[in-house]
């Protein structure tokens, strides 16, 4: 996973570290203050950098004064970048770079041929992909060793989870050639999910996250585990059609159409490159602006033929004419749990990251999917969700912080296949306890795709005190489909149980009947499995509570110990592996 | 992770479980039912699995280690390295008497001294106004007892005043190193000593770094740099700590002006002496330097090369020149004896040579002789005298190789018309050559 430079890094004591969120279309840089990540202003003051580099009159812009330049200066523009390192010209997807400097095959790589030297006669330079990056990522690292007051060494750099070898090669390469040492490159949803779990506030629990980054150009869905504080990616999907700027195309199709309805005379703006440039800008901070009111306007001077327009839009108008995106981002996420094999009521968690995932209808529309007792991590949903656009960021700073002082060898070797490719689970292990109809019920207290060595540990209570019966065994869960008896109202006491139920175990059942009152119950029943252990706790106070813990090792031997809690003694035993 | 705590019952245990150690191994996980999956590496929860893994610890061991590693890094922050014990006497001091109290050791930094940081300070500081407090005194039964804790007060009054510091740090003679005496440097260790002497008296320069004594093996160049740096030496040492109280009152300004001075001039002729002090230390100490001496050695070894070279040339030149001539002596000599004996070689050849023409001669009279002169019977004297007299002609016309091949042919022969024959050719060959003329020798070549 992690891979340094050629040349030795700098020495851990003498590192300052950052984390960079390098995206396709923005990009983000953090650091660690007084341990909690700050997502880095560049000059410009923005957090989010446009991945874009412009040449006019042998100057180098970048940001979001390069990203300006698409409009004057798109042959000089070089956007839109990111996935072509490491790729060969064939495998690359150009429909982005149509407005700004195209892709070119330049041997193995890709290369893009801009004036970036001043004065008229100089001819044009080619520049290969890994030099762009080089550029961009040498700016990024001015930025930020600008705004701390001391030159940045080294940094955790995010990748899509589909980056290939080579393409992590080939970044880490153009970061050396910037100055850089790369620490590691981590995944961009785990980085999110760590975002969120650092938090002060957050426990660590066994959970199921759904991360959802939904960027500029691809989304990609992550079915993430997170078992005590680890992660195990479940399933992944990307996607490139559902991303911000088709979001930003229905804005601009239905700006042209509307500025055709007022200007008859005039020309399409969407057949002129410059006026397309311009649609798109606006159409983008149209988008950005709906994020955050019910209304926004779009104005641009001179779209076509010297014709200003200027209108306004509601967010009720936008998610209609969007529709066809925000369902389409439904079913990638639909599709992601699916294909790692579990339902929506497995899920606890939704992370959505990236900036698309500022647009509230996403949010609520994902709020629908999942089960009520899922939170949905977005700023729309819930106030205390992170920036979406900062959450890898912190993430990528976060780990930074955390690995910093490990030589580079260490890194290597903690990062190494040996060290994180580790047997999971497949079932849960928990124990039998007894439900108020006098029913055995599982509790689980090892979650399936736990990854082995794991420890847990449950209080159990024992009300009755005497002698209790601590039964280990393998559970499974499947989803109980209840049709809805017509016109009863009993959902209250259940409900109450199941809410309790919730908190109890990790894995929370519910139902998202309540309003709409004619669906389908689905619930998630825990299923008793083979028994691996019986175990006798004797003589337990009244009231008392028995510990259970359990851990299981790399080898898949499991030890048992159960024991009064406060008492002396208990019992301990060991199931050998097979 | 912390427990979770289920509030649902554990089931009763059944009537008639019984199992040794109240336990009873049923099922196993099978490692079919387990999935290889990759953890991604991110988190402290999975650097901490890293650990386990890498170090093979199980959770309780690297629990135990890390609290372990937790609690040992408390006790870096604890200022045990500044408590000293207290000396009952120092506790006894009178805060009057300030001036002569040595801060560092009030403060239990005596090990530290100039090199004390201000941090330390302050916790030190911090410490010993904690354990001396006036009313932790009183509680103990000791009212009024604050002097001990003036003394705290007024140290870290001084030490924490950076001009009030070096002021005192100039005159604080418990960080002085005395040079070593002689008899410290008989036993050797020339360089430790006199590297703690300059070490604790780079504290006053100016400049940093200051250049180290080095050892033994320091090159010329360091040795050199070292004593230049030190016979400049940019000193920031004063001598106001020790001025003598300036009366301070307005009533006689006279006085106190008389006691200024008397102060400045003694600052001043402290300081004078300060600096003499410094360079006879460093006199001493560049007397006994062996590194100098060796310099110095090595440089008089240089200058004398040039002379030893040049002498070494004349002498070399001298016994060429001696050879030389002895070889040409030596050839002379060879080339007279060559000489002699060649001289001594050709007097007998020619010898043999006049030996041989004699003994050819005699074949020649010899041969016409036993041809019995070309005549049948006696030979008239006549026919004898013209014979011989032309033989006499012939050996006179020709030379040695001549008469010798001549001699060669006539050798053997008896017969006395092959005689004449040879005779015949010869005169006839002569007569070709143009050495006899037509009609000489006719009594042979007829």
């Amino acid at each position: 996973m992690s891979d340094t430079g050629a040349k030795a890094g700098p020495e851990p004591s003498e590192r300052t570290v950052i984390g960079i969120t390098f995206g396709n279309s923005n990009s983000s840089i953090a650091y660690l203050v007084d341990d909690k990540a700050e997502v880095i202003a560049n000059e410009d003051g923005d957090r989010q950098i446009p991945t874009i580099l412009s040449y006019v009159d042998g100057e180098e812009y970048y940001g979001q004064q390069a990203k300006n330049f698409l409009v004057r200066n798109s042959e000089n523009t070089v956007a839109y970048f990111r996935d072509f390192l490491g790729k060969e010209f064939k495998s690359i997807d150009p429909t982005h770079n149509h407005a700004s400097a195209h892709p070119q095959e330049s041997g193995e790589t890709v290369s893009f041929t801009v004036k970036d030297k001043a004065g008229e006669e100089e001819a044009a330079s080619t520049l290969s992909i890994s030099e762009v990056a080089t550029r961009y990522l040498r700016r990024l690292v001015g930025s930020a060793s600008e705004y701390l007051g001391k030159k940045v060494t080294s940094a955790v750099i995010t990748v899509p989870t589909n980056f290939n070898d080579k393409q992590k090669a080939a970044l880490v390469a153009a970061a050396a050639a910037a100055d850089l040492e790369v620490l590691q490159l981590i995944s961009e949803p785990i980085a999110a999910a760590l975002a969120y779990d650092a938090r002060p506030e957050a426990k660590v629990q066994d959970k199921v996250i759904v991360v959802a980054d939904l960027g500029g150009t691809r989304s990609d869905v992550a079915i993430v585990a997170s078992r005590g504080g680890m992660y195990t990616v479940l399933a992944t999907v990307h996607d490139y059609e559902f991303a911000g700027v088709a979001l930003d195309k229905v804005l601009m199709d239905h700006f042209a159409k509307e500025f055709l309805k007022k200007n008859s005379g005039a020309k399409d703006p969407r057949e002129n490159a410059r006026s397309l440039a311009k649609l798109r800008l606006e159409s983008e901070s149209t988008k950005r602006a709906l994020s955050l009111g019910t209304n926004a306007s779009f104005s641009v001077e001179s779209l076509s033929d010297g014709v200003d327009f200027a209108s306004t839009i509601n967010r009720l108008r936008y998610e209609t004419i969007a529709r066809a995106v925000f369902e389409g981002i439904n079913r990638l996420v639909e599709s992601a749990v699916k294909k790692a094999g579990l339902d929506v009521l497995d899920v606890d968690e939704v992370i959505l990251s990236g900036g698309t995932s500022h647009t509230p209808r996403i949010a609520s529309n994902l709020s629908n999917i999942f089960p009520q007792s899922t939170r949905i991590l977005a700023p729309s949903t819930e106030v205390t969700a992170l920036n979406p656009s900062e959450a890898e960021a912190r993430g990528a700073a976060l780990q930074a912080s955390l690995i910093q002082d490990y030589e580079a060898e260490d890194i290597e070797q903690s990062t190494h296949a040996a060290v994180t490719t580790v047997p999971h689970v497949a079932n849960a292990i928990g124990v039998i306890s007894v439900n108020e109809a006098g029913e055995e019920v599982f509790v689980p207290i090892v979650p399936p795709e736990t990854a082995v060595p794991a420890r847990r540990t449950v209080h159990v209570s024992a009300p009755n005190g005497g002698d209790v019966l601590v039964k280990v065994v393998e559970g499974n869960t499947h989803i109980k489909v209840t049709q809805p008896e017509p016109k009863t109202k009993e959902n209250g006491d259940s409900k109450a149980a199941k809410v309790e139920d919730a908190d109890d175990s990790d894995e929370e059942d519910s139902d998202f009947s309540e309003d709409e009152e004619e669906e389908e119950k689905r619930e998630k029943v825990w299923k008793i499995g083979s028994t691996l252990a019986e175990a006798g706790v004797k003589g337990v106070k009244k009231g008392g509570k028995v510990e259970v813990s359990i851990t299981v090792n790399s080898d898949l031997s499991v030890i048992v110990t159960a024991r009064e809690v406060g008492g002396k003694g208990g019992v301990r035993g060991t199931l050998t592996s097979a | 992770m912390e427990a979770t705590v289920v509030p649902l019952p554990l089931p009763a245990l059944p009537e008639g479980w019984e199992s040794e150690n109240n336990f009873k191994a049923i099922g196993k996980i099978t490692k079919e039912s387990a999935t290889q999956r990759t953890l991604e590496p991110v988190g402290p929860y999975f650097l901490a699995h890293a650990r386990r893994a890498r170090h093979k610890r199980t959770f309780s061991e690297d629990d135990r280690i890390q609290a372990q590693e937790r609690a040992k890094k408390v006790e870096d922050n604890d200022d045990g390295e500044i408590s000293e014990p207290e000396d009952p006497m120092m506790l006894q001091r009178e805060a009057k008497d300030w001036k002569s109290q040595d801060h560092y050791k009030v403060l239990g930094l005596s090990k530290y001294r100039y090199k004390a940081t201000e941090e330390q300070i302050k916790r030190a500081h911090r410490k010993k106004v904690l354990k001396h407090h006036p009313d932790k005194k009183a509680a103990a039964g000791r009212a009024d007892d604050d002097n001990f804790f003036k003394c705290i007060q007024k140290a870290t009054e001084v030490l924490l005043d950076p001009i009030k510091r070096r002021q005192f740090d100039s005159v604080d003679e418990e960080a002085d190193v005395e040079p070593p005496t002689k008899k410290q440097l008989a036993k050797g260790n020339f360089y430790k000593l006199w590297s703690q002497v300059f070490r604790s008296e780079a504290r006053f320069s100016k400049v940093h770094p200051v250049p180290t004594f080095g050892d033994d093996k320091a090159t010329k160049e360091d040795v050199e740099n070292f004593y230049n740096f030190w016979y400049n030496f940019d000193s920031w040492r004063s001598f106001e700590y020790l001025d003598e109280d300036v009366p301070d009152d307005n009533e006689n300004r006279d006085q106190k002006r008389h006691m200024e001075r008397k102060n400045t001039n003694a600052r001043k002729k402290k300081k004078a002496e300060d600096n003499a002090r410094l360079r006879k230390m460093l006199d001493d100490c560049s007397a006994g330097d062996e590194r100098i001496k060796r310099f110095r050695q090595e440089a008089n070894a240089a200058k004398n090369k040039k002379r030893l070279d040049r002498e070494a040339a004349e002498k070399k030149a001298a016994e060429d020149a001696r050879l030389k001539k002895e070889a040409e002596e030596k050839a002379a000599k060879e080339a007279e004896e060559k000489a002699k004996t060649d001289r001594e070689a050709n007097k007998k050849a020619k010898e043999a040579a006049k030996n041989a023409v004699k003994k050819n001669k005699r074949v020649l009279r010899g041969s016409v002789k036993d041809a019995n002169y070309f005549v049948e019977g006696d030979a008239s004297a006549a026919t004898v005298d013209a014979i011989l007299g032309d033989v006499e002609l012939i050996q006179a016309k020709i030379d040695a190789d001549e008469i010798a091949a001549l001699a060669g042919k006539l050798n053997g022969l008896k017969v006395a018309d092959e005689i004449k024959g040879v005779w015949k050719e010869e005169v006839e060959r002569l007569v070709g050559a143009g050495k006899l003329k037509e009609g000489e020798a006719k009594a042979l070549g007829a």
